[in-house]
C-alpha cells in the first residue's frame, strides 16, 4: 500500500498537526518508504498467533477506590495541575472558544 | 589529590563514607567539568546547586554517623525525559521547553532516597525518537570521541541517550539515567565505550518518565563499568504502585551478587545476527567475546533466533503506534507551548501548537502511527506487528531452553558522524537492529565496552538475558570487562 498525498494531509489533519502544501508533498516518499519497507512483515506467517500485548506476564492492578488516595496523584492539588498551563484562569485550562 | 572526576560510582561511594574526600568536593569537581564542557552540548540544563546541596546533605549524615545510602555521595547525570520537581523538564523538545514539572518521577526520586545529587538535565533525541542524538531542539550532542588519524569529523554520541553517555565517557559525570525503547542505553553506551543496561521491562517504573512507547520504554543505568551499573540499576528499581505496568517483584542484590565465574553456564550464539556484509571489525569484536566467555567457563552454544529479520520493521510500527497515542496530550492546553493563530478555534489551536512544537523526525512517527492505527490499517500492519512481536519473543523463550544468556554485537558498527544518516530515516533505524529484538520482548540486556577499532572508536558487546535475570546479565558483563580490560577513554578537546 503507498499513500498519496491527499492520504497524507488527510492523517495530518488525524494527527493534529497543521501541514503545508510543501511538508505533505516532502512526507509522502518519507512515508511510502518506511511503509513499503515496514510491509515485508506481510510475509510471516502468524496463523493462530494471538497478538502480544503485555511483555512480562504482569496481572493488571487496580487501585484502591479511595478519593485522594496518593498524594502525588490524587486530588486537592489544582494550583499544581494548572501550574505550567499556557491560559489557567479562574482555577480552570483556557482554551478559545468552542461554542458560538 | 587524585582527580574525583577519574573515579567510579563504587570509589566515590567509598571515599565519601571513609572520609578520604567529602560528598562536596566530588560534587564541586563534577561541576567544573560540566561548566567546562559546553562544546559537548550533553546539558539541556546544568543544576550545579542541587548537586552540592545533596552533596552537603550527605557530609551532614556522615558527621552524624548515619548511613549513606547506595549512591551516597554520588552525583549523576539526569537525561531529560525524566520529570523532575522544579528543574525543567523538556524531552528535548520545543513543546516541553519551560515545562517546570510539579512533581518527581519514580526513578528519580528514588535516586535521591539512595543519596545521589543531580548535575543536571541531559540533553537526548527529541521525545528519545532517535539514534544519533541530532533530532533534540537544544541541539546535536557531539560525542567526547574522535577518529584517530587527525580526523577531525563531530561524531554521534548514539540516541538517544547520547547526552548521557557523552557526560560519562567525558567525565562529566561519573553515572547517569538513560531509557531504552529500541536501544537507546545500549546504542549510546556502545559508541561512547561506557556500559548501560535495560532491565527487564518493569522493573524501573514508568510514572514521571515522558512517555515514548509505553510498552517498550525502561530506565536503566549508564555508567562506566558493570559494578556501578549493578549499583545504581539497584537504586532506581523497584515496585511502585503508580505504575500499573510495575513488577511487583523485590530488587535483587545484583551488586553483592556480581561473580565472574560462569562455569557451568551457556551463552548463546544467534546464528542470524551474523548478517550479511557484517562489519569485520563487529565480527571480529564478537570473536573475542566468545572467547572472553569460555575463558569465564561458559559453554557457547549455537542458537537460532528465526524472526530477528523481522524484529526491526515491528518496531517501526508499534512504536510510533504507540507514540502517536502518547503525544497526543501535548495539545496546547494544559502544559507546554501554545500557537492560537490570530482568530482560530481550539482545533487549529491544536494543529498550529503541534506543527511548531514537534521537530521532524516526530512529526513523521506521530504521522505513521496514526496511519496504522487509522480504520482500515490497524490489522494490517499493527495487529500483525504485535503477533510478530509474539512469535519474537517466543524465538528467545525458545533459545533460553537452550542457553542462560545471549551474546551479540550492540551495534553493525562504530559510532558514525553526525549528518551521515539523517537524510535517510531508513539507514538510521537500522542502526537499532541488535538492539531493538531484546526491546520487543522486554528482556534485560546490556553493552559492555569490547575495545576499539582501528579508527581509535569504542565497539559493545551485547548481553541478552532471560527475563528478571539480570543477575545473569551482570555477571557475564563483567567476566567480559575483565578479559577485556577497556581503558581507553576520549581525549579532551572539548
Amino acid at each position: 500500500m503507498s499513500v498519496d498525498k491527499a492520504t497524507v494531509a488527510k492523517i495530518a489533519s488525524l494527527a493534529r498537526i497543521r501541514m503545508t502544501d510543501a511538508e505533505v508533498d516532502a512526507m509522502v516518499p518519507e512515508l511510502n518508504q518506511i511503509l513499503g519497507w515496514v510491509e515485508q512483515l506481510g510475509e510471516v506467517d502468524c496463523t493462530g498467533v494471538e497478538p502480544m500485548t503485555a511483555v512480562i506476564p504482569n496481572t493488571l492492578r487496580l487501585r484502591d477506590d479511595v478519593v485522594d488516595a496518593d498524594p502525588l496523584t490524587g486530588g486537592g492539588v489544582r494550583d499544581k495541575v494548572l501550574a505550567n498551563a499556557p491560559a489557567a484562569e479562574h482555577g480552570f485550562f483556557g482554551v478559545p472558544k468552542v461554542i458560538e | 589529590m587524585t582527580d574525583l572526576t577519574e573515579l567510579t560510582v563504587a570509589a566515590i561511594r567509598k571515599g565519601v563514607a571513609d572520609g578520604t574526600f567529602t560528598a562536596v568536593e566530588v560534587a564541586e569537581a563534577f561541576n567544573a567539568n560540566v561548566a567546562a564542557a559546553g562544546a559537548l552540548n550533553a546539558f539541556i540544563v546544568a543544576t550545579p546547586e542541587k548537586a552540592i546541596e545533596a552533596a552537603e546533605a550527605t557530609d551532614a549524615k556522615r558527621a552524624k554517623g548515619e548511613a549513606l545510602g547506595k549512591m551516597g555521595g554520588v552525583p549523576i547525570g539526569m537525561k531529560d525525559l525524566f520529570a523532575t520537581a522544579g528543574v525543567q523538564t523538556t524531552a528535548a523538545s520545543h513543546i516541553l521547553e519551560g515545562f517546570t514539572p510539579q512533581y518527581e518521577s519514580t526513578v528519580s526520586q528514588n535516586l535521591w532516597n539512595a543519596g545521589a545529587g543531580m548535575l543536571g538535565k541531559l540533553n537526548l533525541d527529541q521525545f528519545a525518537m532517535g539514534s544519533s542524538n541530532e533530532t533534540s531542539y537544544f541541539g546535536n550532542v557531539i560525542s567526547p570521541w574522535k577518529r584517530g588519524g587527525g580526523d577531525n569529523a563531530s561524531l554521534a554520541p548514539g540516541g538517544s541517550s547520547g547526552g548521557s553517555s557523552a557526560a560519562v565517557s567525558a567525565r562529566l559525570c561519573p553515572a547517569a539515567t538513560g531509557t531504552d525503547t529500541g536501544g537507546s542505553i545500549r546504542q549510546p553506551a556502545a559508541f561512547t565505550g561506557i556500559t548501560g543496561i535495560k532491565p527487564t521491562y518493569g522493573r524501573c517504573s514508568r510514572w514521571g518518565v515522558v512517555a515514548f512507547a509505553s510498552s517498550l520504554d525502561q530506565a536503566g543505568p549508564m555508567a562506566r563499568d558493570v559494578t556501578d551499573c549493578a549499583i545504581m540499576l539497584e537504586s532506581m528499581a523497584g515496585f511502585d504502585p503508580k505504575d500499573a505496568t510495575s513488577l511487583n517483584m523485590p530488587v535483587p542484590e545484583w551488586e553483592a551478587g556480581l561473580n565472574a565465574d560462569l562455569k557451568g553456564k551457556k551463552v548463546g550464539i544467534p546464528r542470524e545476527y551474523r548478517m550479511d556484509g557484517m562489519d569485520a571489525e563487529i565480527a571480529k569484536s564478537w570473536d573475542d567475546g566468545i572467547a572472553w566467555l569460555k575463558d569465564a567457563g561458559a559453554e557457547v552454544v549455537d542458537i537460532s533466533l528465526p524472526h530477528t529479520k523481522y524484529a526491526l520493521p515491528a518496531y517501526y510500527i508499534i512504536a510510533p503506534a504507540e507514540a502517536s497515542s502518547n503525544l497526543a496530550r501535548y495539545d496546547g492546553v494544559r502544559y507546554g507551548l501554545r500557537d492560537l493563530p490570530e482568530g482560530a478555534g481550539l482545533q487549529d489551536m491544536y494543529a498550529a501548537t503541534r506543527a511548531d512544537g514537534f521537530g521532524p523526525e516526530v512529526k513523521r512517527r506521530i504521522m505513521i502511527g496514526t496511519y496504522v492505527l487509522s480504520a482500515g490499517f490497524y490489522d494490517a500492519y499493527y495487529n500483525q506487528a504485535q503477533k510478530v512481536r509474539a512469535l519474537i519473543a517466543r524465538d528467545f523463550e525458545h533459545a533460553f531452553t537452550q542457553c542462560d544468556v545471549i551474546l551479540a554485537p550492540t551495534c553493525p558498527s562504530a559510532a558514525f558522524a553526525l549528518g551521515d544518516k539523517t537524510s535517510d530515516p531508513l539507514s538510521m533505524y537500522l542502526n537499532d537492529v541488535f538492539a531493538v529484538p531484546a526491546s520487543l520482548a522486554g528482556l534485560p540486556a546490556m553493552s559492555v565496552p569490547a575495545g576499539l577499532n582501528s579508527e581509535g572508536l569504542p565497539l559493545g558487546l551485547q548481553i541478552i538475558g532471560k527475563a528478571f535475570d539480570e543477575q545473569g546479565v551482570l555477571n557475564a558483563g563483567l567476566a567480559i570487562e575483565q578479559r577485556a580490560g577497556f581503558t581507553a577513554k576520549p581525549e579532551r578537546w572539548w
